[in-house]
């Protein structure tokens, strides 16, 4: 077990109590805001020779993005981190009732390469939040962020040696499928994984090996994210903002509109739209544009290209396997057992599925493993911001890690809101608070008198009647006038 | 796959959305209460039976506590259900979502609670469930089985009986959510088998206690309520006390404390008062009963294997290595393990696996804590040793809060319920956005052909800036 001794190391760390003074995690937390700010040139030329990703993608997801999360981290450590005082019975008034908030201990970051900044930094902000030591293990598959991760952020974060026993509380691990397998074999006290959906179903694996230690999880996969777009809409508005969310990054985003869902007539209509939409974005050769992306690998580029068999491309089906460039596609007349509606395609291709009417839409999205996202576009017929109809519909009847309606990707930028998955897509949430909250026990805290002892009697034996009355009497919950009906 | 028709049956009820409108939930919830009222006697038969349980002790976890759990939660359901509106935009909000199809794993030694309390939960928060109680408490198991069915709507629950092969198909079964309460062991295989469908787990399992005593102070009531947590149950209680830390000093003062508490609570012979629970079967009555050998007895340390008896006991001179020391003892046993002073406590509390609960006792109040110990010694054990759940000066009283959160950490578990946290822990947390149609130009700037200009008005309108440092704690 090659890290056993780094972990027990991190774990001396952690119980030498020195990561949990909160000008400890303030100073860490402040040194990844630098990190962000001095190696932004870069983690924007590393990205980009990894996939391509042009620099405002790359700045916005990479640098601005961490640095919110660290900014709203940063403003509400001091509160996240006070005991929570809670409501406390008859008998425990004199008491303290309180939740204190503990680090879980040692914990492990795994990260993937779409946004390999992001995916590991806005976990590892609140997992220092929450006062823990932690393993950061970036994806061997963006080699050039994996590198200047691993070279320059432990002259950020304390990794410091004093002594054979004791170190700082960080460490980056790089490799690939056979150091993430020796790493997991160690106990954590918690892992965090972003990764795949898709075979391997790496996220089964990594609860699987949490679950030898009792390890808690959290996992954020994927999975088709449906778009449906009713036939009430104004398609111009609707082709640039699904356009937006499935090219961007050249597709290669977890909570990406995967597939649409409309009737045949929407279909006719959207298609001009789209293609407007592309041209106006990317121009007239995608590829010579410098704002479209490049799939990450020669593996997953022919993994994509072949989702592209099936259907009839409408739009872009162009490639260049010595670039990876992938056009932005558009197929139509797409069938459920066609190659692109058996797995997450994370990449630029977007299949439109005919289908009858909302309900049927519905119901095909049921019928499947629940996505990280679902996206409904519907024009209402009554001013905003009086809600629509079938937006409403869609999100009440179907199940999704996140939602967003008229829109693709937007509720993902908001730190208020909470970011996860349900069922195949994943497990656990984060961003903002939430982070902080996944990384901490919540520890429930009594803290009683030792005198007011006659206060005791009634629940110790020898047991009476007249005692259980007193109990009840003192301890009993009653129930209230009944609450107005949603 | 033999339950995939049941597990199944209940998706389809979950996806036709009639568990979720608030009249249905409050409606079962209600049921749940009423079959704690007309079951009440039947409950107090059946646990006594099972495992000799107190009816007063009985009364109090298997019907007060679940009826205040559901009290709580019908007070506040609307309040839970709400969607939290995110900031100041009202179209941004977190919606809580049943995961759909739930199973809730119990054990036997509070086996009405250990069920009813997350299935309180796992109702509020809208899921359909599936009950599998214990089949070691046979007549609770019983009884559940006949009677809860008529209760719940037949399309929002259902429960399972049988042993360890029943609970395995069970768990065959993805997707939803699993809530089990067992021990560590059991816990990694539930835990393993949910990790088959990605399934969201809490686990409430179990550890060895740690109980500090520190020194000073009057004895009497360390003692009464010390003796109260390891015996409760018959100590079948995964938060009892497990073992007493303390030093040489504290023994010699504590043992007689001991004594006349468990004197004045169970009477000269225990075994004849019916204020004294038995062990629930052969195979823990064994197990508990070879934890004797090593140590020396003080106090106690009868058995009857006829009747699964085990007196009150306390052990003395007890070492690390001895067996008592090597699980968690879920017995009328408190051994007392010697150490020189708190740091020694902490070190030795730290060394093992993280328990479900620590306690500590010290009579120092605020006029007299020692210049060396901030806060006092109920302060610094808190804070430098962790577990799932934390009292001072007391034992078990801190889970009768329900706006606690209960849970381990570690090998004691994950997750948490009681309380909101058990509505929390059945709903999924839906992150939703609502936007216009209209106002296509505030979108212009994110849209390629990408520009330094375009850049600009995005970095402006979406950067987050820090706030005021806060006072540091």
């Amino acid at each position: 077990n090659p890290y056993a001794g780094l972990v027990s190391h991190l774990r001396a760390s952690w119980l030498s109590g020195k990561t949990r003074p909160m000008e400890y995690r303030v100073a860490q937390l402040e040194a990844l805001g630098r990190f962000l700010d001095e190696k932004k040139q870069e983690i924007l030329e590393a990205t980009e020779l990894d996939m391509g990703k042009p620099s405002f993608e790359a700045f916005f997801t990479e640098i601005l993005q961490c640095k919110n999360e660290l900014n709203v981290t940063l403003g509400g450590l001091c509160h996240w981190m006070k005991d929570e005082h809670v409501d406390k019975n008859l008998v425990m008034q004199l008491d303290s009732a309180f939740i204190r908030k503990d680090p879980g201990g040692v914990v492990l970051i795994i990260a993937p390469w779409n946004y390999p900044i992001q995916l590991f930094l806005v976990p590892l902000i609140g997992a220092i939040a929450a006062g823990n030591c932690a393993i950061i293990k970036p994806s061997e598959i963006s080699k050039n962020t994996e590198g200047g991760v691993a070279e320059t952020l432990s002259c950020y974060l304390d990794n410091r040696t004093f002594s054979v026993s004791l170190r700082g509380g960080f460490a980056v691990v790089t490799g690939g499928v056979p150091e993430t397998t020796s790493l997991l074999e160690n106990k954590f006290d918690y892992i965090f994984f972003t990764g795949t959906s898709r075979s391997p179903p790496v996220g089964r694996i990594v609860m699987t090996a949490a679950a030898k230690h009792l390890t808690p999880v959290t996992l954020e996969l994927g999975g088709k994210n449906p778009c449906y777009v009713s036939d009430t809409c104004d398609v111009t508005n609707v082709a640039r903002r699904v356009v937006w969310g499935r090219f961007f990054n050249a597709g290669q985003t977890c909570i990406a509109p995967d597939y649409l869902l409309c009737t045949v007539e929407m279909q006719d209509k959207l298609m001009p739209a789209l293609r407007e939409a592309i041209t106006e974005f990317f121009g007239p050769n995608p590829r010579e544009s410098p704002d479209f992306g490049r799939i990450v690998s020669d593996k997953h580029f022919r993994r994509i290209r072949a989702l592209g068999g099936g259907g009839r491309v409408a739009i872009g089906g162009q490639t260049d396997e010595a670039e990876r460039y992938i056009a932005p596609t558009v197929l139509a007349d797409v069938l459920p057992s066609d190659p692109a509606m058996q797995e997450e395609i994370f990449g630029p291709i977007l299949p439109i599925v005919v289908i009858a009417n909302m309900d049927e839409a519905i119901d095909f999205i049921n019928a499947r493993p629940r996505p990280l996202a679902i996206y409904a576009f519907s024009f209402p017929h009554l001013p905003f911001p009086c809600p629509s109809q079938v937006v409403n519909q869609v999100l009440e009847r179907t199940s999704s890690g996140g939602f967003c309606g008229n829109d693709t990707l937007m509720h993902f930028t908001l730190t208020s809101l909470p970011f996860g998955g349900i069922g195949n897509s994943g497990l656990g949430k984060y961003h903002g608070k939430f982070t902080f909250d996944t990384f901490s026990h919540h520890r429930g805290c009594l803290h009683r008198n030792m005198g007011l002892e006659t206060l005791n009697t009634p629940r110790y034996p020898p047991y009476t009647q007249q005692k259980l009355g007193l109990l009840t009497t003192t301890f009993e919950v009653k129930r209230r006038g009944t609450c107005t009906l949603l | 796959n033999p339950f995939a028709g049941l597990v199944s049956h209940l998706r389809a009820s979950w996806l036709s959305g009639k568990t979720r409108p608030m009249e249905y939930r409050i409606a079962q919830l209600e049921a749940l209460g009423h079959f704690l009222d007309d079951k009440k006697q039947q409950i107090l038969e059946a646990t006594a039976s099972d495992l000799g349980k107190p009816p007063f002790e009985a009364e109090l976890s298997e019907i007060l506590l679940c009826k205040n759990e559901g009290g709580e939660t019908l007070n506040n359901l609307s309040y839970w259900m709400k969607d939290e509106q995110a900031m100041q935009l009202d179209s941004a909000w977190g919606g809580k979502d049943p995961y759909g199809v739930v199973l809730i794993i119990a054990p036997w030694n509070y086996p009405i609670q250990l069920f009813l309390v997350p299935l309180i939960g796992a109702i509020a928060a809208g899921n359909c469930v599936v009950i599998k109680p214990s089949e070691v408490s046979k007549k609770t198991e019983r009884l559940v089985a006949e009677a809860l069915p008529i209760y719940l709507d037949k399309g929002g629950g259902a429960v399972v009986t049988g042993g360890v092969q029943e609970t395995t198909r069970l768990l065959e079964n993805k997707g939803g959510y699993i809530f089990f309460t067992g021990t560590s062991p059991v816990g990694r295989i539930v835990m393993t088998a949910a990790a088959g469908g990605v399934t969201p787990v809490t686990l409430e399992l179990g550890g060895k206690n740690p109980c500090y005593v520190s020194g000073g102070g009057d004895v009497t009531n360390v003692a009464r309520r010390v003796v109260w947590g390891r015996f409760f149950n018959a100590g079948g209680t995964c938060i009892a006390p497990d073992y007493l830390l303390c030093t040489v000093e504290m023994q010699e003062k504590l043992l007689p404390a001991l004594h006349k508490a468990i004197d004045g609570f169970y009477g000269p012979n225990p075994q004849e008062w019916g204020g004294f629970g038995r062990i629930v079967s052969d195979k823990q009555f064994q197990r508990v009963q070879r934890l004797l050998g090593g140590g020396r007895v003080a106090i106690g340390g009868q058995t009857n294997e006829a009747e699964r008896y085990i007196a009150p006991t306390v052990l003395v001179d007890v070492q690390p290595s001895d067996p008592i020391m090597q699980e968690e003892i879920f017995g009328p046993i408190l051994p007392i393990v010697i150490i020189a002073n708190m740091d020694e406590a902490i070190d030795f509390i730290n060394s093992q696996e993280r328990p479900l609960a620590v306690y500590a006792f010290s009579s120092d109040d605020k006029t007299h804590v020692p210049p060396s110990c901030p806060g006092g010694v109920v302060n610094q054990v808190l804070k430098r040793t962790s577990s799932g759940g934390f009292c001072g000066n007391d034992t078990l009283m801190h889970v009768t809060l329900t706006s606690l959160p209960f849970g381990g950490i570690g090998n004691s578990g994950l997750g948490m319920h009681h309380g909101k946290f058990s509505f929390d822990t059945f709903s999924h947390r839906r992150g939703c956005l609502k936007r216009g149609m209209g106002r296509e130009p505030l979108n212009g700037p994110r849209y390629p052909p990408y520009s330094q200009q375009k850049f600009g008005v995005i970095r402006a309108t979406s950067k987050v800036t820090r706030k005021n440092d806060c006072t540091l704690l």
